[in-house]
């Protein structure tokens, strides 16, 4: 074989590999066209500083079943006196850790999730403000929650008349004392 | 300069009957030359016009005239005098100032260093001690003096400084005001001869007192005053509406700046989230940079997720940076520098195809580019914890 042909066959060679290392990502495959891409969202919102696991749980089975994609939303209030478009560190400080808790317990699942923050002068001014931005296929709330803290009474029938979409509340049960908190957050943050 | 009433006889009128610590003023300078002991002595006038018994317990006037043309009208005490190795040297009559019992001593360089012999070695000790007897001072310092910043200055400058004082010594101040001006006013002063005379002007332009220096010690100083004011900032961790108020007021400290690198996709709020905590526990500013290239179409799940950023940065206080370019290196650089970042953080990089392989990762080319600004790689928990499960 001449010097000629060794160099053709090496370049093609060379070329492949370049092409194959294109289109290959490193370390794997590519992701299969096959698997089912999530289309559907799970609101999950919150206000305090923890949130009921039985909450938590029926977000994961729905998520599960229906291959949908779960949305923790932290809702936060804005002071009368403040504008409304106001930084709210006090509330962050504890909404940032909790949302962190629930993305990691979610992710180690295998359940995508997407986090969102809501604003308003109430839970659920926050919470209409963010559903006219965002459209949800199923929203979770737990019916246990501290009126003075979040979501009342008022504000569930308020979601049941007003949104336009699947609602699950959860009636009050014994178990919700276990709840997800910010001390559930692994590792350092 | 001095005035006309004996500086050595108390006014009876103005005796201190009680011991409370005097109250302790500090005028911060950059450098020699731009105003401190200048501002110090008027605002003795000041307090002497509104009737305080105000007494010069040390000055130095390095021969600048406009100084001590200040001095005049204001009541001088009398240096002591210290022989060292057959030298005489003069220096503050510490004991002369405690008999005079003033309510307000001006005492010119904090950081001086006293000749041996004296009571204390070290000035600001001597003001330790005219405070506990109760007198206010009003004192000067240089930045460079600081024993926290000696080699941070001296690598900025090349210039070590021997005389430096604790930081505690400024922490314990009850008030510090910062003498800024602009390097280039400062060079103009020093030309002038307003600072040093003649035949030391071109010495000091060759060394100290260069563009580069001036500039990196007045930022040196403004971070200063800025950490000074941050320690006594008001903190709180209660939910409400005052406390949000105060929370949202509170000036952040300017000391260090976090420049988040985001993308609109999911993951990135959890960088988002990451780099405002360490931004809290810095209690420094954060800024987010999504460098979007040029013509760059959003899908739909995309356009949600930039506005959900766009929301979480206004809710945590972070501005958000949208920049358009082809050149992600250079805008980052160039955003770092415009906003004084002084920490990068960014996510796990999306494995690089082809011969993008061959590229050097981005960390080390922004390490590269910006020396001095620590860059850090933001973990993702979620696929550590999968890991981590048998």
């Amino acid at each position: 074989m001449s010097a000629a042909s060794i160099f053709i066959i090496a370049a093609v060679a060379a070329l492949l590999g370049i092409a194959a290392g294109y289109w290959l990502p490193p370390h794997g495959r590519r992701p299969s066209r096959n698997r089912p891409r999530p289309v559907r969202r799970i609101l999950l919102p919150f206000t305090g500083q923890a949130i009921s696991r039985r909450s938590f749980e029926a977000a994961v089975r729905l998520a599960k079943a229906e291959n949908a994609t779960v949305m923790p939303a932290f809702l936060a209030r804005v002071p009368m006196d403040l504008p409304l478009e106001s930084a709210l560190p006090v509330q962050c400080s504890s909404g940032m850790p909790l949302l962190e808790a629930i993305e990691q317990r979610l992710s180690s699942q295998g359940i995508p999730v997407e986090c969102r923050v809501g604003r308003g002068r109430s839970a659920r001014d926050a919470l209409r403000k963010l559903l006219e931005q965002e459209q949800f296929d199923r929203i979770i709330v737990s019916a246990d929650e501290d009126p003075h803290v979040g979501l009342s009474y008022d504000d569930l029938r308020w979601l049941l008349d007003r949104v336009p979409a699947e609602i699950m509340i959860l009636r009050p049960a014994p178990e919700d004392t276990r709840r997800i908190s910010a001390n559930a957050v692994s590792g350092h943050f | 300069m001095t005035g006309e009433a004996d500086p050595l006889t108390p006014p009876t009128a103005t005796a201190h009957a009680s011991q409370r610590r005097g109250h302790l003023k500090v005028f911060l300078g950059m450098a020699a030359g731009v105003g401190k002991t200048y501002f110090m002595l008027l605002e003795g006038h000041a307090e002497q016009e509104a009737g305080r018994d105000v007494v010069i317990g040390l000055l130095e006037t390095h021969g600048r005239a406009e100084t001590a043309r200040m001095a005049e009208g204001l009541p001088m005490l009398p240096r002591m005098r210290v022989t060292y190795r057959h030298t005489v040297l003069e220096e503050m009559d510490l004991t002369a100032i405690l008999r005079r019992a003033p309510e307000l001593c001006l005492i010119d360089e904090l950081a001086h260093t006293n000749a041996p012999g004296s009571e204390h070695t070290k000035r600001y000790e001597d003001v330790e001690e005219v405070l506990a007897a109760g007198i206010d001072v009003i004192s000067t310092l240089n930045v460079q003096h600081l024993e926290s910043l000696n080699d941070q200055v001296t690598e900025l400058s090349g210039i070590r400084v021997r005389e430096t004082i604790p930081d505690a010594v400024l922490g314990r101040a009850d008030e510090i005001e910062l003498i800024d001006l602009t390097p280039h006013a400062l060079l103009d002063r020093l030309r002038d001869g307003k600072i040093y005379p003649a035949e030391r002007i071109d010495a000091a332009l060759n060394n100290f007192f260069k563009i580069e220096n001036l500039s990196a010690l007045r930022e040196v100083a403004l971070r200063q005053v800025a950490t000074e004011v941050g320690a006594k900032r008001l903190s709180t961790e209660l939910v409400g509406s005052r406390e949000e108020t105060l929370a949202a007021d509170a000036p952040q400290a300017v000391g260090e700046r976090l420049l988040a690198l985001v993308e609109p996709y999911p993951g990135a709020q959890r960088l988002v989230r990451r780099a405002w905590r360490s931004s809290q526990r810095l209690g420094a500013e954060l800024d987010l940079l999504w460098v979007r290239r040029p013509g760059q179409k959003l899908s739909d799940d995309h356009e949600r997720s930039l506005i959900a950023l766009r929301q979480l940065a206004s809710v945590l206080g972070a501005r958000m940076i949208e920049e358009e370019s082809d050149d992600v290196v250079a805008t980052i650089v160039d955003v770092a520098a415009r906003r004084g970042s002084t920490y990068i953080l960014i996510g796990r990089s999306r494995p690089a195809r082809g011969l993008a392989r061959l590229r050097v990762p981005l960390p080390q080319r922004l390490m590269e580019r910006l020396p001095g600004v620590d860059v850090r790689i933001v973990a993702d928990r979620s696929s550590r914890s999968s890991v981590e499960k048998p």
